[in-house]
């Protein structure tokens, strides 16, 4: 399990996720990411073509995260998703609370 | 194979792997091991420790798994209170979406094929059939 944050030319956020966001770990990634928001950023985007499950718990932080960001009148996005990731978005509707794109590079061009 | 998991929110993820990591080959396809029986352990495991043991330390949630030709059941047991399964709001409901919390049994329903609980609600079992 990893996260890399790493800042494109145009100042967009690329949040990676290797291995799982679960109860355990999602802690990390929310303080990474609102770290990145109190330096200033804030266009985001979490990249998950590098993992494999995400449980109940990191999907609320990644809904808490969204709502923090729109606070400060910022973005977040989220890319890479495989097929049964893509479904539990849709059966929670959580897909229609996120900017859901193909691949990572599609959410940098979307902004 | 049973399994004593410590009451620490950062064993799930190692747990959910031995879990994993040890069933045999055959009863279940590996894309439901690798999703399906991960994520709904994780959660299973998540709530037993935050609301079951209070994330405390010096307490234990067991694990049983059994193994059969025609499924996979995962016991996940914790010393608690217990609670009320069928009082848990809708989390798709436009009112809770932007809710952190409570998608957690929700999420097991929609990846397990039965969710049985104990009388008391502080031990759930987990069946994933055979495919």
């Amino acid at each position: 399990m990893r996260f890399t944050l790493k800042k494109d030319k145009s100042g967009v956020v690329i949040v990676g996720v290797e291995g799982q966001l679960i109860v355990g770990n999602r802690q990390e990634l929310k303080q990474k990411v609102l770290d990145a928001l109190e330096d200033g950023s804030r266009k985001f985007v979490i990249d998950f073509s590098k993992t494999g499950y995400i449980d109940s718990s990191g999907l609320g932080v990644l809904v808490s995260l969204s709502k923090k960001i729109r606070e400060q009148g910022g973005e977040l996005r989220l890319a890479g998703l495989n097929a049964d990731l893509q479904t539990l978005f849709e059966l929670t509707k959580l897909d229609t609370l996120f900017a859901i794109t193909r691949t990572a590079e599609e959410a940098l061009a979307a902004f | 194979m049973k399994l004593n998991v410590p009451s620490d929110l950062a064993m799930v993820g190692d747990a959910v792997e031995l879990v994993a990591s040890h069933l045999p080959p055959g009863t279940l396809s590996p894309r439901r091991i690798s999703f399906n029986l991960r994520t709904a352990l994780a959660e299973a495991l998540g709530n037993a420790i935050r609301y079951g043991t209070g994330e405390d330390p010096e307490r234990i949630v067991r694990v049983q798994v059994e193994l059969g030709r025609d499924a996979v059941r995962i016991y996940v047991v914790d010393d608690g209170h217990g609670f009320d399964p069928t009082r848990l709001p809708d989390p798709t409901h436009p009112d809770n979406l932007e809710r952190e919390y409570g998608r957690g049994l929700f999420v097991i329903r929609h990846l397990v094929d039965d969710v049985e609980f104990n009388e008391k609600g502080n031990g759930i079992c987990l069946t994933l059939r055979a495919g």
